[in-house]
C-alpha cells in the first residue's frame, strides 16, 4: 500500500522530472498518431477518465476513505461550468473556455467544504456510508431542483461561444483534445505536489493509523478534511472537462453507477501506486470503447476481471508491475520471460475459450429462434451445433492443464528473480 | 381514517419485508464486521430461481426451494470469496461484495435478459381478504405479513433459546475464546452467511411478484436495505426491525399524502412569488411529498450518522 519512490527533499533530478517530460511529450504527439476523430474522443474520455480516477485515489488509495458517492462533486462541477458557459455566452462576459474548468473545481471544492465538514469525522464504514447517503440524496435533488440541474434532460451549452484563445474557437475535437490535455498534464502535478506536501503525508498515516498520528499532534479528521477537499476540487475538474467536451451534463455524471464505476477503474488500477489510476483509467475506457463493440457481454467480463483483480491482485496493474521492479533492478528479468510466455499464453487461450463458451450461450439463449449464425473471433459458428462447443471446450481445459502444469516452474523462477546474488533473501 | 388504516398495513408489508432483509444484513455485519454490498444481489437472485422453479413446480415449491439455493450459493461466496479477501483488510472485503454485486447483475442480465419476468401471484392468493371501507387488502399482503412474522419469531427464537443460537452469539463477541472452547467458528460464520442470504433470498420469492422481478431490482432495494441498518444501528436486529418498520411507513405516507411545500411555506407566513416560473425558488415552492418519498430514507440516515453515529440502537461505530 505504500508508495516506495524515495527522494531528496531539496532540489530536483533528473529521474524526477522525466516522467512528466516524457508523459506531456507523449500527450501533444498522440493526435499524429492516432488522428481519427473516433481515436481522439476516446483518448478525450481516457484523459478526463485519468483526472477523476486520480481524485478518486486521493480518497480511496492516499486517505484510506471508501467513497460510494464521488461521482456527485464531477457532476456538480460539471453543471457549474455549463452554467458559467451560459452564462458567458449570454452576457458576453470575457472569460476564455480554458479558464472555465476553474469554476467547476471550486464549485466541487466548496461542495465539498460542506460535506467534509461533516462526513470526515470518521473513516471507514461510517464515512462510506455517508457518502452513499449524500450520493444518493444529492443524484435524487437533481430531478427534483430543475433550475440548477434541468431535470431529467439535463443542461447543454455550447463551447464555442465566441472570445477565440489566440484565434483557436474550439469548433474542431483536436483543439478540445489539447484543451483536456493541457489540464490533464496540470492537475496530475498538481495532485502529484499535494501527496508529497506534509498535509499528503499525514494523510498516509492517518489512513495507515489514525491514532498514532492524533498522537504526533495533528487532527485525524482534519487531514482528512483537507484530501477531501483537495478531491472534491480535482474532481469538479474533471466534471468541468467533461461539460466542455460533450457540451451536455444529465444525472447520469452524478449518480450512483458512476460513482461505482471510478471504484472500479481506480481499484483496478492500483490504489497503492499514484500512477495505478492513470494505468486503471486507460485500460478501462479502452475495454468500455473496443470491447463493447465486439461483445455485448463486456460489462459482465470486467466485472469478472474486477472481482478477480480483488481477489487476487489487491493491489491492482499497477501493483502486479510494481512486484517487478526488484528483479528489473537487480537484473534478472530475464530468468521471468521464458515461464512467462509458457503461462501466460496458453492462460489467455483458455479465458478466449472460456468467453466463446459464454458468448456462444448467451447467443443460443437470446437469439431469436431460427437465427443459430454468430460471429465469434472472425469467424461464423452455429451456436447450436455441437461442434464449436466441443472446440471451446477442449481448448480450455487443454490450455488452463498446461497453465497449471507450467505454473510452479513461474513460482521458481519468480523466487530466483528476486534472490540477490551470494545471498538468500 | 380508513386510509390511514390501508397506509399502516401498507407501511408494514414494505417495513417487514426491508427487515428481512436487513436482519441477515445486519446478522452478517455483527460477524465479520463487513458490510455485504451483494445482500439485495441474493434477494435478486432468490426472486430469478423462484420464478424459474415456478414455471415447472409452481409458486410453493419456489418458495421452499429457491431460498436454500441462494443460501448455498451465499455461502459459497464466504468460503471462496469472502475468506480470502479478509487477510486484505476491510476495505477491500468491501470493495469485493461491491464487486459482486456487479457481477450477480451482470450474470442474471445473462441468464433471463434485461426484460422484467412475468412472475405472479399464486393463484390460491388472488382474492381480496378483507376490505376497509372503499379499500381491498388483497390476501397476499396479508400472506406477506404472516411470513415475515413467523421468519422473525423463528429467528429470535433459534437466536435466544438454541444451543446453536448461543454459540452465534458467543462468537459474535468473542471468537477466539469460542474458537478455543472447541467449535468450528469459521464454519459458524460460514453458516450465518449462508442463512442470511437465505433470508434475502425469502423476501425475494415473496417480494417478486408485487415489486416486480427485473435486472435493476437489487438496486432499487439494496441501498435501503444499508440505509435501514445503519439507521437502526449496525448489528442490531432490534434496531433492524424498528428502522425499516419506520422507514416502510415514512414512504407510504409520504407517497399518499401529496403534502405540498406551497402549503406549509404559506402557513409559515411567506407570500408566493408570481409568476412561479421566473423565482430562483421555483422549485422549492413546487416540493410536493411524493416527489421526496424515495429520498427520505437517505435524509434520515445522513442526519442520524451526522448526529449519532451509533445509529437508534447499535452499540458500536459503525
Amino acid at each position: 500500500m505504500t508508495d516506495t519512490t524515495t527522494h531528496s527533499a531539496k532540489g530536483l533530478t533528473m529521474g524526477q522530472l522525466a516522467p512528466w517530460v516524457i508523459a506531456t511529450a507523449f500527450l501533444v504527439a498522440m493526435p499524429w498518431i492516432f488522428a481519427s476523430n473516433s481515436a481522439i474522443t476516446i483518448m478525450n474520455q481516457m484523459a478526463i477518465t485519468i483526472i477523476f480516477a486520480l481524485s478518486y485515489n486521493m480518497l480511496l488509495g492516499q486517505g484510506g476513505m471508501l467513497s460510494f458517492g464521488h461521482a456527485v462533486y464531477m457532476g456538480a462541477g460539471g453543471f457549474m461550468c455549463m452554467h458559467v458557459m451560459n452564462m458567458v455566452q449570454d452576457q458576453g462576459l470575457p472569460l476564455p473556455l480554458p479558464l472555465l474548468p476553474v469554476f467547476g473545481g471550486l464549485f466541487g471544492l466548496g461542495l465539498a467544504t460542506i460535506v467534509g465538514s461533516f462526513s470526515t469525522r470518521n473513516a471507514g464504514t461510517v464515512f462510506a456510508m455517508i457518502s452513499l447517503g449524500v450520493g444518493e440524496l444529492i443524484a435524487a435533488s437533481s430531478v427534483i431542483v430543475v433550475s440548477f440541474f434541468g431535470g431529467e434532460e439535463g443542461i447543454s451549452g455550447d463551447r464555442t461561444y465566441g472570445l477565440p484563445v489566440f484565434g483557436v474557437e474550439f469548433l474542431r475535437q483536436i483543439e478540445v483534445y489539447y484543451l483536456i490535455a493541457f489540464w490533464l498534464v496540470l492537475s496530475t502535478l498538481l495532485m502529484f505536489l499535494f501527496s508529497r506536501t506534509p498535509i499528503g503525508r499525514m494523510a498516509n498515516a492517518v489512513r495507515d493509523n489514525p491514532e498514532r498520528a492524533e498522537f504526533l499532534g495533528y487532527s485525524a479528521r482534519w487531514v482528512r478534511f483537507y484530501s477531501f477537499c483537495a478531491s472534491g476540487f480535482f474532481a469538479g475538474i474533471a466534471g468541468a472537462l467533461f461539460a466542455i467536451n460533450y457540451e451536455i451534463v444529465t444525472e447520469e455524471n452524478l449518480n450512483l453507477g458512476l460513482s461505482g464505476a471510478i471504484l472500479l477503474i481506480t481499484f483496478l488500477g492500483g490504489i497503492g501506486v499514484f500512477f495505478g489510476p492513470i494505468i486503471g483509467a486507460i485500460v478501462f475506457t479502452l475495454l468500455q470503447t473496443v470491447l463493447s463493440l465486439q461483445t455485448e457481454l463486456w460489462q459482465l467480463y470486467v466485472g469478472a476481471l474486477f472481482l478477480a483483480t480483488v481477489m487476487f491482485f489487491p493491489s491492482g496493474l499497477a501493483g502486479v508491475l510494481m512486484m517487478h521492479v526488484p528483479a528489473i533492478k537487480m537484473g534478472k528479468w530475464r530468468y521471468l520471460v521464458l515461464p512467462y510466455v509458457k503461462t501466460l499464453i496458453p492462460a489467455i487461450f483458455g479465458i478466449l475459450g472460456v468467453s466463446a463458451m459464454v458468448e456462444m450461450m448467451f447467443h443460443a439463449r437470446h437469439a431469436p429462434t431460427g437465427d443459430e449464425e454468430m460471429g465469434l473471433f472472425w469467424m461464423t459458428v452455429d451456436s447450436t451445433s455441437p461442434l464449436p462447443w466441443l472446440v471451446a471446450a477442449i481448448i480450455s481445459v487443454v490450455c488452463f492443464w498446461v497453465t497449471r502444469r507450467n505454473a510452479p516452474e513461474l513460482v521458481a523462477a519468480w523466487h530466483m528473480a528476486n534472490t540477490p546474488d551470494g545471498g538468500s533473501a | 381514517m380508513d386510509l390511514i388504516l390501508v397506509n399502516i398495513i401498507d407501511g408494514l408489508v414494505t417495513g417487514l419485508l426491508l427487515f428481512m432483509l436487513s436482519a441477515g444484513l445486519t446478522l452478517i455485519f455483527s460477524m465479520m464486521g463487513v458490510l455485504n454490498f451483494a445482500h439485495a444481489s441474493f434477494y435478486m437472485l432468490g426472486a430469478y430461481f423462484a420464478y424459474q422453479i415456478s414455471m415447472y413446480l409452481g409458486f410453493w415449491m419456489g418458495l421452499l426451494i429457491a431460498p436454500p439455493l441462494v443460501g448455498l450459493i451465499g455461502a459459497a461466496v464466504e468460503r471462496y470469496g469472502l475468506r480470502r479477501v479478509h487477510q486484505y483488510g476491510h476495505v477491500p472485503e468491501l470493495i469485493f461484495t461491491f464487486g459482486l454485486a456487479l457481477l450477480i447483475e451482470e450474470v442474471v442480465q445473462f441468464f433471463w435478459g434485461r426484460d422484467q419476468m412475468p412472475y405472479q401471484i399464486p393463484e390460491a392468493l388472488q382474492f381480496v381478504a378483507f376490505s376497509i371501507s372503499s379499500y381491498d387488502i388483497p390476501a397476499y399482503k396479508v400472506f406477506m405479513i404472516f411470513l415475515s412474522l413467523i421468519i422473525f419469531g423463528g429467528l429470535l427464537y433459534v437466536l435466544t433459546r438454541t444451543r446453536v443460537g448461543m454459540i452465534i452469539q458467543a462468537a459474535l463477541s468473542y471468537p477466539r475464546t469460542v474458537e478455543a472452547l472447541g467449535h468450528n467458528v469459521p464454519l459458524v460464520f460460514m453458516g450465518v452467511f449462508g442463512v442470511g442470504t437465505a433470508l434475502a433470498g425469502v423476501a425475494g420469492v415473496i417480494a417478486g411478484p408485487v415489486l416486480s422481478t427485473f435486472p435493476g431490482m437489487a438496486i432499487v432495494l439494496g441501498s435501503i436495505v444499508f440505509v435501514t441498518i445503519v439507521i437502526g444501528g449496525l448489528g442490531s436486529l432490534g434496531g433492524a426491525l424498528i428502522a425499516a418498520l419506520i422507514i416502510g411507513w415514512l414512504t407510504t405516507f409520504a407517497k399518499t399524502y401529496n403534502v405540498r411545500m406551497e402549503d406549509i411555506l404559506t402557513t409559515i407566513g411567506f407570500t408566493k412569488p408570481e409568476p412561479i416560473g421566473d423565482s430562483g425558488w421555483q422549485d422549492l415552492w413546487t416540493l410536493t411529498s411524493p416527489q421526496i418519498a424515495d429520498i427520505l430514507p437517505y435524509l434520515l440516515m445522513v442526519l442520524i450518522l451526522v448526529f449519532r453515529p451509533h445509529g437508534l440502537f447499535g452499540k458500536r461505530d459503525a
